[in-house]
């Protein structure tokens, strides 16, 4: 019998090409290989360059999302591009995409939205399968049970001219979580818990597979939020066994096998799980119960806290650094500062479950008359099914902005911005210096938290709203 | 991709800790297709005005940072988006090797895929090299070490560790492709047999 594989061992093996040697790393086959406007026009040179065509367009996938407006056309029918290089990259891609035969998701299409939305709900991404994009947040797809990590520009030409990549194998963690997640918990503050703890390089050098019964009780887009956010780790993929949930999210998806085809694929899915013996190169467990709606406060996203515990002191230079960035003083209660800007959307937290919750929050109320509040879907499948259920209308009449799908504020290169001294409480990823505009200060948290804050004008959870409205 | 193989010069100490890629390129630069004068928005939001003009006193700005080959950055170095701009300013800028006490995956990845030499230390030698701003250093790829001479002239040789291939890329200034490229019975076969 062969000795135990975790499910990352079965991704791995399943794609060698050739073995690592002493000298060359292995070669690993890519299945589906996602692609962007920003990372991806010094890949195309390469091909270019050695006048070569695109490996298997059939397994890349290309739409726009980092640099596109997210405010409709003029009267003209002009999107209003940030800046006209913005406008000439989408242009390159949509040029790259003519010439080399690959499916793009353009403005016209009904599936158009941030790449690491738009692949999932197209059932594109599937269990046992290896993705990669140029972006780190490809760790995302690992919630399906599939080897997804973010690649540079240089490997986007690889992938592009040979379907492969030269890759050594990163070691093994396993993360599991116990017990039951309480009931005001989400996946964003699970995730925000664990970087806690192993801040923002525990994972390097890492792929970590999640487990056990916190896991498991996450729907698809809760366990995509949380692989999204391993890379803010440092690890460079995420993964969770496929599952039930993850067959009935798959079941139908336009991309994805259909009928008996389905069922077959279904039950192969179901073997990928970890083998009850295999060795992780780590291991470490966390207790779901005892979580708290939680917020970052630093400029990295390990530096989080609960909701309602005061900033820590500062403990090094860096983190010194990183209160002063964010005017804030240890010690000090975060809802004694007024906030100025919420965004919900991105790849973490843009999909329709994400924007349920936010709306559910801010329906009957109002958002503070000093908040600019942008509320921005992940994709158009995201926007179609908001708009059917009247998301829409309750963010317009609480006073929030309704705009159309793309990275947006998350990474502010549309021109969706955070003015420089002010803070926002964002749905997104990264609370780095400068994220979403040069001097913006960002808290990172939930879509719920988000929205109680965007009521309440200052840092807030949904019980601390409620506790206000109700004395 | 020029190689690399020993280099000597002064080195350029950033004391933060966990430098991200925002920070070594902000997202407002990656509108552009190729990565011509990238270098000039190194550190831009760090080391420029909100009119673009350098910010008096910053070390980046310094006249010695242009001739500093070697950047010496805090724990974590790299870590964030997996945007290749990162080294590839870093390079256009005129450093040719980081040092730090750990480096983020995708950002070592990119580094090795471009010519950017990443170099990490143990934390006890790192944290006196730290204390070196401005010291002249070598940083030997063939014998994989660091060569310092500490203020009261004892020369120290730290050895660090790198992926045999990488090294063998960056000495060589070889194109990662070729290797894929080399490999091309083997892809077809692994495409044929699923």
């Amino acid at each position: 019998m062969s000795a135990a594989e975790s499910l990352f061992d079965k991704l791995w093996n399943s794609h060698l090409v050739k073995a690592q040697s002493e000298s060359i790393p292995a070669i690993i086959y890519i299945d589906l290989h996602l692609v962007h406007e920003v990372t991806s026009p010094q890949g195309f040179d390469l091909l270019r360059e050695k006048g070569i065509g695109v490996r298997r367009p059939e397994r890349t996938l290309a739409t726009l999302d980092h640099s596109t407006p997210t405010l409709p056309p003029d009267a003209n029918g002009q999107r209003p591009y940030y800046t006209e290089q913005a406008h000439r990259q989408v242009q390159t891609l949509r040029d790259n995409c003519n010439e080399y035969g690959i499916e793009l998701h353009d403005w016209d299409s009904p599936y158009r939205g941030i790449v690491h939305v738009m692949g999932p709900e197209m059932g594109a991404t599937q269990p046992g399968m290896t993705i990669v994009c140029g972006d780190s947040h490809t760790s995302t797809h690992g919630a399906f049970g599939a080897l997804a990590f973010g690649i540079g520009t240089t490997e986007v030409g690889h992938v592009l001219a040979k379907q492969c990549l030269l890759q050594s194998k990163p070691k093994s963690m396993r993360i599991n979580v116990t017990g039951r997640i309480p009931e005001n918990v989400t996946a964003k503050d699970l995730a925000l818990n664990i970087i806690r703890y192993l801040g923002m390089n525990g994972g390097t050098g890492f792929v970590i597979e999640y487990a056990g019964e916190a896991i498991r009780s996450l729907d698809m887009e809760g366990r995509m939020t949380l692989c999204n956010l391993t890379i803010e780790a440092g690890a460079r993929a995420g993964m969770i066994a496929p599952d039930e949930t993850t067959i009935n999210y798959l079941r139908g998806r336009p991309k994805a096998p259909q009928g008996e085809d389905f069922e077959k694929a279904a039950s192969c899915w179901l073997q990928l799980a970890s083998d009850e013996a295999a060795v992780f190169d780590s291991e470490i467990t966390f207790e779901a119960s005892i979580m708290r709606p939680s917020i970052t406060y630093g400029t990295d996203p390990g530096m989080s806290l609960d909701i309602g515990e005061p900033v820590p002191l500062a403990d090094s230079k860096s983190h010194e650094k990183a209160l002063q960035y964010m005017g804030f003083e240890g010690g000090q209660q975060m809802n004694e500062r007024n906030v100025d800007v919420v965004f919900i959307g991105s790849c973490t937290n843009g999909r329709i479950s994400d924007l349920r919750a936010a709306a559910n929050v801010l329906s009957g109320r109002s958002v503070a008359d000093h908040v600019r509040m942008l509320v921005v879907p992940g994709s158009e499948s995201v926007r179609r099914q908001a708009e059917s259920e009247g998301l829409h209308e309750i963010f317009s009449t609480a006073g929030a902005e309704w705009r159309l799908p793309g990275c947006s504020m998350c990474l502010a290169m549309n021109g969706d911005l955070v003015a420089a001294g002010e803070t926002a409480v964002s749905t997104s990823n990264r609370n780095f210096e400068g994220r979403q505009g040069s001097g913006s200060r960002t808290l990172l948290a939930s879509p719920e938290t988000a929205a109680a804050s965007a009521v309440m004008g200052c840092v807030a959870s949904v019980s601390d709203l409620d506790s206000v409205e109700n004395s | 991709m020029q190689a690399i193989t020993k280099l000597t010069g002064p080195i350029l100490v950033l004391e933060q800790e966990n430098i991200d890629t925002d920070q070594i390129i902000p997202a407002r630069f990656l509108t552009a297709t190729d990565f011509d004068g990238i270098g000039e928005h190194l550190f831009a939001d760090w080391r420029l005005d909100t009119n673009g003009e350098p910010k008096p006193g910053h070390v980046l700005n310094e006249p010695r940072a242009r001739r500093s080959p070697i950047l010496v950055g805090g724990h974590n170095f790299g870590c964030g988006s997996s945007r290749e701009h990162a080294p590839h300013a870093l390079l256009g800028f005129g450093f040719r090797v980081v040092i730090s006490s750990q480096i983020a995956d995708i950002f070592r990845s990119n580094s090795q895929n471009v010519g950017l030499l990443p170099v990490v230390l143990e934390a006890d030698q790192h944290a006196a090299l730290m204390q070196m701003d401005g010291e002249e250093i070598t940083v030997d790829l063939e014998q994989c070490n660091v060569v310092v001479r500490t203020a009261d002239g004892v020369e120290h040789c730290w050895p660090f560790s790198i992926d045999p291939f990488a090294r063998h890329c960056l000495t060589r200034g070889l194109d990662r492709y070729e290797f894929l490229n080399q490999a091309e019975d083997a892809i077809v076969a692994f495409e044929e047999k699923r």
